[in-house]
């Protein structure tokens, strides 16, 4: 006889309304009685429903893997697994999506056949780091799910203290606002560290983020340790005669109010024949009047991207966002990306080594100084890294003069450079 | 036994394998796009290929069912390829207008809302919650769901100044992250002390590294060594849970709801910005959470009401000041949301700038 399915009259309430209910998906799977997933799922909803009752979480972590990893599976163990023994173990296997979250309906089904043959039938697209999350696994079935996946070319993503898995943003593939090979620039910066993805021993989990304007459509800013954000250096693309056709459609109050006084820093003036005088000098590339304009004003055409690092939630210190560390960085050839990966390395390693036990490289930061974390990864400091210089006169300046002096060189050299 | 497998380390996937052949052919090369309806992106590239996008909403967590009737939308409506936004709504690219209208009415009409693109308001980013993590104070997919189904014409309209980011997170780690509105737990008591768990199951001082205000300490108690919380100092964050269960934080009453806004990712326009606190204390009440919902939609429509064009939450905040905000939304101000954490008297007003 079948097991029967679980009471659930708090779950049941959210199987109503217009939004798709995940819970009709999780029955769905439960009802499937000729899938080995059926039982799993039938305990799964009675251990959910009992956390509705109860207002209280029953999983727990512990020890799965699979061979030669030593992290990317979320093992979970149900501290209520004698009520609902089909469900006890209910592990994750994090996989890396293609880059962009792009997929054929060939490979989505392969997952699915996958999923089915050794999971639960449940998958996240995607988790809050960007996997894709294969949910409910037993430990035994974890390392063929795996050793299928692997075959057909997707591996596991991040866990614990390591390197996570990516994120960038659609970018190049279908916007106009790309400043940078976005899909390009995560593979390769990614792919050079799977060692330190796939194998824990950082002092804690360290997020890239690749985002192709300011619009940071992946949350880079905050969300990542290291954020990789895209730019311009030379002097935004402006189609005057576009600019003219939007001022004709939608009036001048239209082209004030909602585009020259909300530029940041002033740098947008109307003309007296509706074409747009642009302060490039004052521009700080937000992307504002792009965004509204998008036919015709483009970024310029020296692209590269900012990079921020230190971005991270509350855990400790309080939430901090990402800071400039380097202005500007080309990431148009094989050349520059080398350089994006060398710097990715340079900054692992010198968190590897710098940070306390489960300190984020913000709170790193935060502790040693920028200018310290700056001369460890041998990056010249720039005022743009400062909103303002500081305030507090309490600071020991003897060696003022020699100071200078780097400033003054730094300055020959980028003249030199130009 | 069998000689295990060494794993590839192939890492991301190279994304060209997947991509609609479309951004395939233009990728790098896209001139300009717009919104020719909610829901629905036109992008036009240098070409004169032009691409539409149909955005829907999922419910994220998807059973194999759900994603093979995505698939088979996909193979006879868009050319067999989709993707994924970071908020977990599917998009789906055709490459002729006139496919556009029929792979909205599929859509619709298999219950996934089309929606989520400009001013409106996407879908809610979220953690895992009650559903598998290992630490959560309530759901997260639940809260998801009966929020949606409240703000279901937001998502399918374009009616705000700017779009809306909506997070929620089942813990104060806050894995939703920051959002225009983020909806959060927030405990208000001690972690309650299994201290005949705790030798066995914790490592005690990575537990008393871990808490952010030195409040842990080492203790003998019944004669095993434990850990006690001195709870005058305890602001009940939640950090000693993950790393030592027995300190079980999650209350089914005093773990309560707290509600923030204008939270920012972007530099576009001002530059990134932290949700500040507006109300918490609201009951972590499953399966709909309907005082959450209430305060939500109170919120939107005072910014839907007020904002300006391209103001993002907490930029319309910025320009009317906080008195308005707690005035037009009729929400209390008390001293909570006075920052008390380090830097905090930054938050003060240093001046003679008030509102009437």
């Amino acid at each position: 006889m079948a097991k029967p399915m679980p009471n659930t009259p708090n779950l049941d309430q959210l199987e109503s309304g217009p939004w798709p209910s995940f819970v009709t998906g999780l029955k769905r799977l439960a009802q499937t009685e000729d899938k080995p997933y059926a039982n799993m799922m039938k305990d799964l909803l009675g251990q959910l429903e009992l956390s509705y009752q109860t207002r209280k979480g029953y999983w727990k972590g512990g020890v799965a893997g699979v061979f030669g990893y030593g992290g990317g599976i979320i093992p979970r163990f149900s501290e209520v697994g004698e009520k609902f023994p089909e469900s006890k173990e209910f592990h994750t296997l994090r996989i890396i999506p293609p880059a962009g979250m792009h997929y054929d309906t060939k490979t989505l089904r392969f997952f699915c056949d996958v999923w089915e043959k050794h999971g639960s039938g449940l998958i996240a697209l995607h988790g809050q780091s960007g996997d894709i999350m294969l949910q409910g696994a037993t430990t035994a079935k974890t390392q063929d799910a795996f050793d299928e996946l692997n075959i057909a070319g997707f591996d596991l993503g991040g866990a614990g203290p390591a390197v996570r898995t990516s994120m960038s943003c659609v970018g190049s593939a279908r916007c106009e606002h790309s400043c940078y090979d976005e899909a390009r620039a995560m593979r390769e910066t990614l792919n050079s560290v799977m060692d330190d993805m796939h194998r824990p021993s950082l002092p804690y989990k360290f997020k890239f983020k690749f985002s192709g304007c300011a619009n940071d459509c992946v949350n880079a800013t905050h969300r990542s340790d290291c954020a990789v954000i895209g730019t311009w250096r030379d002097d935004m693309q402006v189609d005057q005669a576009e600019v003219k056709n939007y001022v004709k459609k939608n009036g001048r109050k239209w082209m004030i109010d909602q585009v020259i006084t909300l530029c940041p820093t002033k740098a947008l003036s109307l003309n007296d024949d509706d074409t747009l005088a642009v302060d490039n000098k004052g521009c700080v590339r937000c992307m504002h009047c792009i965004n509204v304009m998008t036919k015709a004003l483009h970024p310029g055409k020296d692209r590269g991207a900012t990079i921020l690092v230190g971005g991270k939630r509350t855990l400790k210190i309080g939430d901090l966002m990402g800071t400039v560390v380097i202005p500007f960085m080309k990431l148009s050839s094989d050349e520059d990306r080398e350089k994006m990966v060398e710097l990715g390395r340079t900054i692992i390693d010198f968190f590897a080594e710098n940070a306390l036990e489960h300190e984020r490289t913000g709170e790193m930061i935060d502790r040693i100084g920028l200018p310290n974390f700056l001369e460890g990864i041998g990056v010249e400091i720039d005022p743009n890294m400062v909103s303002q210089p500081r305030t507090n006169s309490y600071v020991r300046m003897d060696d003022w003069d020699e100071e200078v002096e780097k400033w003054n060189q730094r300055k020959q050299t980028k003249a030199a450079a130009r | 036994m069998a000689e295990l497998r060494r794993p590839t380390e192939s890492g991301v996937p190279d994304p060209f394998l997947y991509m609609h052949p479309t951004m395939k052919k233009n990728y790098g090369h896209w001139a300009w796009h717009d919104r020719p309806r909610p829901g629905v992106l036109r992008h036009v590239a240098e070409s004169g290929d032009q691409i539409w996008t149909v955005k829907a909403g999922t419910a994220r967590q998807l059973d194999v069912y759900t994603i093979r009737q995505l698939c088979d939308i996909a193979d006879k409506f868009a050319d067999g390829y989709v993707r994924f936004t970071t908020r977990a709504n599917i998009e789906f690219m055709v490459t002729d207008e006139s496919r556009v209208a029929p792979l909205v009415a599929k859509l619709e009409g298999d219950g996934f809302p089309v929606g989520g693109t400009g001013n409106s308001v996407s879908t809610i980013s979220h953690t895992q919650g009650w559903l598998h993590c290992d630490i959560p104070g309530t759901d997260a997919s639940g809260v998801v769901k009966a929020l949606m189904d409240d703000l279901i014409h937001e998502f399918k309209t374009e009616e705000f100044p700017n779009r809306v980011k909506i997070t929620t997170s089942s813990c104060q780690s806050n894995c939703g992250g920051q959002g225009d509105i983020a909806i959060n737990i927030q405990h208000t008591k001690p972690p309650k002390i299994n201290h005949d768990l705790v030798a066995n199951v914790c490592e005690r001082p990575a537990v008393v590294a871990r808490c952010p205000v030195a409040a842990i300490r080492p203790a003998l108690v019944n004669g095993k060594p434990s850990l006690e919380v001195d709870e005058k100092k305890c602001m009940c964050c939640g950090a000693c849970y993950p790393p030592c269960p027995p300190m079980q934080i999650n209350d089914p009453e005093n773990s309560k709801l707290a509600i923030w806004v204008g939270g920012k990712h972007s530099s576009t326009r001002s530059k990134p910005a932290f949700h500040k606190l507006v109300i918490a204390g609201l009951p972590n009440n499953a399966p709909r959470w309907p005082e959450v919902g209430a305060v939500v939609k109170k919120i939107l429509n005072a910014y839907k009401a007020d904002g300006r064009p391209w103001e993002r939450m907490g930029e319309w905040i910025a320009r009317i000041g906080w008195p308005r905000f707690f005035e037009l939304t009729d929400l209390p101000f008390t001293k909570y949301h006075f920052e008390s954490w380090k830097g905090g008297r930054s938050s003060l007003n240093a001046s003679s700038q008030v509102r009437f």
